[in-house]
């Protein structure tokens, strides 16, 4: 299958994107902020079809919304908890000036499918380097940040206290987060990012305890399920994403089923408390 | 020193010394600025008259002198991390950069873990610790770095009473053997009555400051509560009764 050129591409791209899924999901699913992950892509939808009607590339439009989207979601921080109302009628008028967009577009069905969904098959290489130059960056600015990110996930109070600025670490995190997204949206389409940044990180969280290997877990998880998932569809002739995204949920629910290597901790727990 | 929250003066006037190396028992009634004061020593608040001197210098966030523990915590305890990564990301946090401990980065971690014998918690993952195991690893945490002084926020609130005497018999080791000032923050006299070297009580934004028999006193207590209080003791055991009942008993009910 390496004979195709679109096929190679296809495993660039995804190896490119599995990359940063992987590692910027582990902090995702660390911090409890899965949902922002999937409410940040659904914004994206909209810049993605506003730069199709304009006639850029999807990936800048969409770029630039979920970044506009994650800084104004880490500015807010914590006045957002408990407005889930709000922001989900927020992210319907989101995905409702998506499909006005497409619409005046003369209704290029075969577009906002590829936004949707993703078609890998269909990446450019133009493409390909763009989403080197964003992996690059994203993963730069993902180490330079690890150490307060970490910090300020497993004890933001203390963290606080010796001087890490909580808002500027979350809205950091949250830019590496769009850009994130999306790249994986070029791969898997904009609803099922989920399943590439969630699915390996909160796997490979199931598996080992210790960060440094939960993220190159994550990474490795990711990157085997995007190009078995391109393989599949190459043999299979069903949609890549498919097959991407069922190999991630097989992955994470055989994760969900195998047993916490501690069986002890049915009975430590209840002597301590 | 005034300090005040929201606008409100939680402590009016306090003037209190306290000497390097002691072992303090915070008490006071919810709202009597317990919390307030310790953030104000991390430098967190700002007081509105007076001055506070940490180890002779002003208050500075982030000061690598002050070990902190505090009372809210986002709860860690259904992550499936373990404990030695839990406690390593408080190890220069605050800076930027790669989470890499480095070398001298894991003895320090290995050290606060030893002086709080939690060797064997420290390889298992959180969600499969209990809240005084937990509790422990907090301890290692706040000890990175050797702190000359530790600010713990209610460390016994939700403990069952084995647990209690256990982290204050820890804590208790580490000042002595470390040579740290602690400040301990509690709702209950009892568990801290062997360790505590002197009480500092704070009541109706007012403190008193010394040995436990000179403070826990009717006379002192109701001044601070402005209320009737007496002071009971039995067995060695000191009970705090107010007109209506025991005021540690009332004062948890709030806490539930």
């Amino acid at each position: 299958m390496f004979e195709y050129d679109f096929m190679r591409t296809a495993f660039m791209a995804g190896g490119l994107v599995a990359i940063v899924a992987g590692s910027v999901g582990f902090f995702l699913v660390l911090r409890n902020l899965t949902f922002a992950g999937h409410a940040l892509s659904h914004v994206g939808f909209a810049g993605a079809a506003g730069s199709v009607l304009i006639g850029t590339s999807p990936l800048w439009g969409l770029l630039a919304f979920t970044v506009v989207a994650a800084i104004a979601m880490g500015a807010l921080g914590d006045r957002l908890r408990g407005r889930d109302v709000a922001v989900g009628i927020v992210l319907s008028l989101a995905l409702g000036f998506g499909v006005l967009f497409l619409y005046l577009y003369s209704t290029h069905a075969t577009q906002a499918s590829a936004i949707l969904f993703g078609n890998v098959l269909g990446v450019s290489l133009e493409t390909v380097w763009a989403l080197l130059g964003l992996t690059g960056v994203s993963l730069c600015a993902l180490a330079a940040i690890s150490r307060p990110l970490l910090f300020a996930t497993l004890a933001p109070e203390v963290a606080e206290a010796k001087g890490v600025s909580l808002r500027l670490v979350s809205v950091l995190f949250l830019v590496i987060v769009a850009v994130a997204v999306a790249e994986a949206a070029q791969v898997v389409g904009v609803l099922l990012v989920f399943a590439l940044m969630v699915g390996p990180a909160a796997a490979s969280l199931r598996l080992t305890s210790h960060i440094g290997w939960g993220i190159g877990l994550a990474v490795v998880l990711a990157l085997t399920e995007t190009w078995l998932g391109i393989a599949l569809a190459y043999t299979t002739d069903w949609p890549t994403t498919f097959c991407i995204v069922l190999l991630s949920c097989v992955v994470y629910f055989l994760c969900l089923m195998s047993p916490l290597p501690n069986p002890r901790a049915a009975q430590t727990r209840s002597a301590g408390q | 020193m005034t300090l005040a929250r929201g606008g409100q003066p939680v402590l009016a006037d306090v003037s209190v010394a306290i000497h390097p190396g002691e072992f303090i028992g915070v008490f006071g009634s919810n709202g009597a600025g317990k919390t307030t004061l310790l953030h104000a020593i991390l430098g967190l608040l700002r007081p509105c008259a007076g001055e506070i001197k940490v180890l002779g210098a002003p208050p500075a966030r982030g000061n690598p002198a002050a070990g902190y523990l505090p009372q809210h915590r986002t709860s860690v305890a259904d992550l499936h991390l373990r404990g030695w990564d839990f406690v390593a990301s408080a190890l220069h946090g605050e800076r930027w950069g790669l989470a890499l401990t480095g070398r001298a980065g894991k003895r320090e971690v290995e050290r606060a873990i030893a002086t709080v014998e939690a060797q064997a918690l420290a390889a298992r993952p959180l969600c499969q610790l209990s809240g005084g195991e937990l509790q422990r690893l907090l301890l290692a945490q706040a000890l990175l770095g050797k702190p000359k002084l530790l600010l713990l926020d209610e460390p016994l609130l939700s403990l069952d009473p084995h647990f209690q005497q256990a982290t204050v018999a820890l804590v208790k080791r580490v000042q002595q053997t470390e040579r740290i000032t602690v400040l301990f923050t509690a709702h209950e006299l009892n568990p801290l009555l062997d360790a505590m070297d002197r009480v500092l009580y704070l009541g109706q934004g007012r403190a008193a400051l010394g040995p436990v028999d000179e403070v826990i006193t009717g006379e002192v207590l109701s001044r601070l509560y402005g209320t009737p209080i007496e002071v009971l003791r039995v067995n060695g055991r000191i009970l705090v009764v107010a007109g209506h009942g025991l005021v540690e008993a009332d004062a948890h009910r709030h806490d539930v």
